[in-house]
């Protein structure tokens, strides 16, 4: 039986109030909530990787894995494929299909629509950071965040946690938002204009899946709408005689909404909680309207994400200030330190590095068993040469030996921290602390590890890993 | 195999010195041409008799040419090297093997570094292209040598409040030090109140805590033993040279607990050795070690046998590094306040001790060891940060076969 195998959602740990921007802006109002930010050191490929690691927890299920998909309408490149550092950074088979699905935010719902009936393992990422022009509604209502989800046969390691029942899509032309390429904001029509164009595709494209999967609007256990267009998501459980308890909320007032990501992320959350045996529908708006029907498993409850979507939500930082979202957005251009630039990663040596750099395999040795980071030809304890073995620590938490706060360091938001971590297991780096303050960086803090862009030098990304504060997953040993 | 030294085989004849500081008006080329003028004069020869060159310098020129354009010299054999902060020793290094081996009469080690003109504050960078994946020169030289203190806090259990005193005073003395040395670019001394309550660097230390980022340079000029009353009556003999470029190991292996330097430890062990020095601290008169940040004298005083383990931070409140205390440690203001032009700073060294074991020092800083009849001194320069760096020590005195 195929259908859905894992699933997992990622929600950077920044926050920002709305009440922050409405007082920096000097407007009054009642914003309420705050809306998830990506780090100054995430892009939607590195959300996308953190989700997808999440869903790929089991080694056998990344050996399973066939095609890869990445919808995001924040690419961090054009021209090359991005979804191929979810490949590397997976360390995915060679044989593997990589391949993007970007620029529209439909395209989270469509990589999710073409991915749900596949027979060969489909991994399939949806991300987003959401930026609108400072003090509009795209700004205070969006969000950042990813989800992944893989698609295909069951078996004993990744059973299916749910069946795909059914799916419909209606398509339609319509300006109703759009971005010019390079433009740092979307424009969107009149809204009540779009609502009564969206309404009525939602609702036939709902009707549609339903009755193919012999279902009701009436019988159905959780319905997810999604979409960036407010009041016709609102509207439509209505319309469509979802009764009001069987709508999934939005996390909106918490985490806004992400996007691309934004069904993903909810559909997570509704998995994170249903039972066995319960039917799902996730309708998305825009463009037209496209619903993916399931009906969880018995499997699903012991198969749930490891860190469930309502957890990334409270895990939230302090509040951010306003000054410090806008320039990790590259929307106030601060004066840089006076020191210099720091260097691009080169092609060449990321190239032939790139089971270190991307996935963190590091070296055993053979002979003796010292792990060594990053990987070398001789052992660092034993001297012996090209006896070694590939051992990925992507995985491993480990304990800080030293730390120390650096004010100087090039960063669009000082201080940075720098510990020296000791692997359980064996093996030493020294690297980032990242969603950090002054605490987590104290000698004998857990710590776990976090692919990051540590930075972009000249035009080009470096795509690296930064340790983080442990979560509760990651226990001493 | 084995490692034999070349204890009193060449003596250190002639020494010059520029003022360390932010030259704005003086190049590279004017640098040299300064200390390498100095150097030959206070030897009582000229350039042209000079018969080898080693010129050592990070950043600030590349090749033999660096040098021999700038001192129009006539085909003369010029070797340009770079061993980190650790350059100029390697210079003098190099030069007195040259002349020990009898292939040259009269060696030239000279070092050079102009940081300023670059318009940052800090290092230049001269870093190989890379993948962005090891971790290397992503944070600071000062946020790297700042992860010994937490680390000597916890593993000897000093309050972090009285460390940083410790470290305070570290800063205090060597300020105190350079305020009475005309050529240091830092002259005037710093309350201990006023280092502690300095502008955040990295993790704790302050602005005060750092070496001075500036420009310099320094030259000695080197001949074998016998021949060295032809150019001075009061050479310095030297003792020892050890160089050690560590494995690297203590950021990938777990036993490094960050509160000692291993390379300064097997080189100070083999300068020792060379040198017949049993008893450090009661044998050398006079040391100048590589303070670049004020964590990096406190762990010195132990990995160069000056202190027992765990101690050093108590003989450093004592006083026992002062100026006038029983080992004088950085005497001429250090890297601290005398400045660190990174190639020069090795040569800079061995020109306070060429001052000191000859009486030429300034009365008031003149060491008072030598009075009881020790006769040598140690110049430490060091490269790299904890857990992977190259490490020099030499030991030189005023009387041979002693």
């Amino acid at each position: 039986m195929a259908g859905l195998i894992s699933y997992a959602a990622y929600v950077p740990c920044h926050r920002l109030a709305r009440s922050e921007i409405a007082a920096a802006l000097g407007e009054g109002g009642g914003s309420r909530g705050t809306r998830a930010v990506a780090g100054d050191d995430e892009d939607t490929t590195s959300m996308a990787v953190e989700a997808a690691r999440s869903a790929l927890a089991s080694r056998a299920l990344r050996d399973r894995v066939g095609r890869v998909l990445l919808a995001t309408a924040a690419p961090a490149y054009l021209d090359t494929t991005n979804a191929t550092v979810l490949h590397a950074a997976l360390g995915l088979r060679p044989h593997v299909l990589a391949m993007d699905a970007v620029g529209s935010v439909r395209s989270g719902a469509g990589a999710l629509a073409l991915a749900a009936p596949s027979e060969v393992p489909t991994l399939v990422a949806l991300s987003d950071v959401r930026v609108g022009l400072p003090g509009g509604a795209d700004e205070r209502d969006g969000g950042d965040g990813a989800a992944a989800f893989v698609f295909g046969p069951g078996d004993d390691d990744a059973p299916v946690v749910a069946e795909v029942l059914a799916q419909d899509t209606v398509s339609d032309e319509v300006l109703e938002r759009w971005r010019l390429p390079g433009a740092p904001a979307s424009r969107v029509w009149e809204e009540r204009f779009a609502e009564e164009v969206y309404v009525p595709q939602a609702v036939a494209a709902l009707e549609a899946a339903l009755c193919g999967a012999g279902l009701t609007a009436g019988g159905l256990d959780h319905l997810v709408v999604a979409g960036l267009h407010g009041r016709a998501a609102r509207a439509v459980p209505r319309a469509a005689g979802v009764p009001a308890e069987r709508v999934a909320g939005d996390l909106g007032d918490r985490i806004g909404n992400a996007g691309t990501a934004q069904p993903g992320i909810l559909l997570a959350d509704v998995l994170d909680r249903a039972a066995s045996g319960e039917t799902v529908a996730l309708l998305t708006i825009g463009d037209g309207a496209s619903v993916l029907v399931l009906r969880t498993t018995d499997a699903l409850p012991a198969h749930r994400q490891p860190v469930p979507v309502s957890a990334r939500v409270a895990a939230g930082r302090p509040p951010l200030r306003y000054a410090t979202y806008l320039t990790w957005r590259g929307l106030l251009d601060r004066e840089p330190p006076r020191r210099p630039e720091p260097e691009p990663p080169y092609a060449p040596p990321s190239h032939r590095r790139a089971g270190w750099k991307y996935a963190l395999v590091a070296s055993a040795c053979t002979k003796c068993g010292a792990r060594q980071l990053p990987p070398g030809r001789v052992c660092l304890a034993c001297h012996a040469v090209d006896a070694t073995r590939e051992e990925s620590l992507a995985q491993v938490a480990g304990t800080v030996a030293t730390s120390t706060v650096d004010h100087l360091a090039f960063s669009p938001s000082p201080p940075t921290y720098f510990v020296v971590v000791d692997f359980d297991g064996g093996g030493r780096f020294r690297c980032e602390l990242t969603d950090a303050d002054e605490a987590d960086a104290a000698i004998g803090a857990r710590v776990e590890m976090t692919f990051r862009r540590t930075g972009t030098a000249r035009g080009v990304h470096n795509y690296f890993w930064k340790a983080r504060p442990a979560t509760a997953a990651a226990a001493p040993s | 195999m084995g490692s034999h030294g070349i204890r009193d085989r060449v003596a250190i004849v002639g020494m010059g010195c520029t003022p360390f500081g932010e030259h704005w008006s003086r190049s590279v080329d004017d640098l040299l041409v300064e200390s390498t003028t100095a150097a030959v004069e206070s030897a009582g020869t000229v350039l042209d008799d000079v018969d080898a060159f080693w010129l050592g310098t990070q950043a600030s020129g590349v090749s033999g040419l660096a040098l021999s354009r700038v001192l129009r010299l006539p085909n003369k054999p010029v070797t340009r090297l770079e061993n980190m902060c650790a350059t100029g020793s390697e210079a003098l290094r190099n030069a007195c093997y040259a002349v020990a081996s009898g292939a040259y009469d009269v060696a030239m080690a000279v070092g050079v570094e102009k940081l300023k003109d670059s318009g940052y504050s800090g290092l230049a960078g001269t870093q190989v292209p890379g993948a962005g994946d090891d971790g290397r020169g992503e944070g600071t030289a000062p946020a790297n040598f700042a992860l010994l203190a937490p680390a000597y806090a916890q593993r000897y259990g000093v309050d972090r409040d009285e460390l940083k005193q410790v470290l305070a005073r570290i800063a205090w003395k060597n300020h105190v030090n350079g305020a009475r040395n005309p050529r240091a670019q830092f002259r005037k001394e710093v309350p201990i109140e006023r280092i502690v309550a300095a502008p955040p660097v990295a993790g704790m230390l302050g602005v005060f805590d750092c070496s001075g980022v500036s420009d310099g340079s320094a030259a000695a000029v080197v001949v074998r033993a016998e021949d060295a009353h032809r150019y001075t009556d009061r050479p310095l003999y030297v003792k020892a040279l050890s160089l050690v470029a560590g494995p690297a190991s203590g950021l990938a292996r777990q036993d490094y607990d960050f509160t000692t330097f291993p390379e300064v430890v097997a080189s100070a062990a083999e300068a020792y050795k060379q040198a017949g020095v049993t008893d450090p601290r009661s044998q050398v008169a006079m040391a100048e070690v590589h303070d670049c940040f004020t964590p990096t004298e406190l762990v010195l005083m132990e990995d160069l046998g000056f202190s027992e383990r765990g101690q050093a931070w108590k003989d450093i409140q004592a006083g026992v590094f002062d100026l006038d205390g029983a080992l004088p440690v950085n005497p001429d203001g250090g890297l601290k306040a005398f400045g660190h032009p990174i190639g020069a700073s090795g040569l800079r060294m061995m020109y306070e001790a060429w001052l000191q074991l000859r009486g030429e020092a300034p009365p008031e800083r003149r060491i008072s060891s030598l009075a009881e009849g020790r006769s040598l001194a140690m110049t430490h320069n060091l490269g790299g940060g904890p857990g992977e760096c190259v490490s020099f020590v030499s030991l030189v005195g005023s009387e041979p076969h002693a």
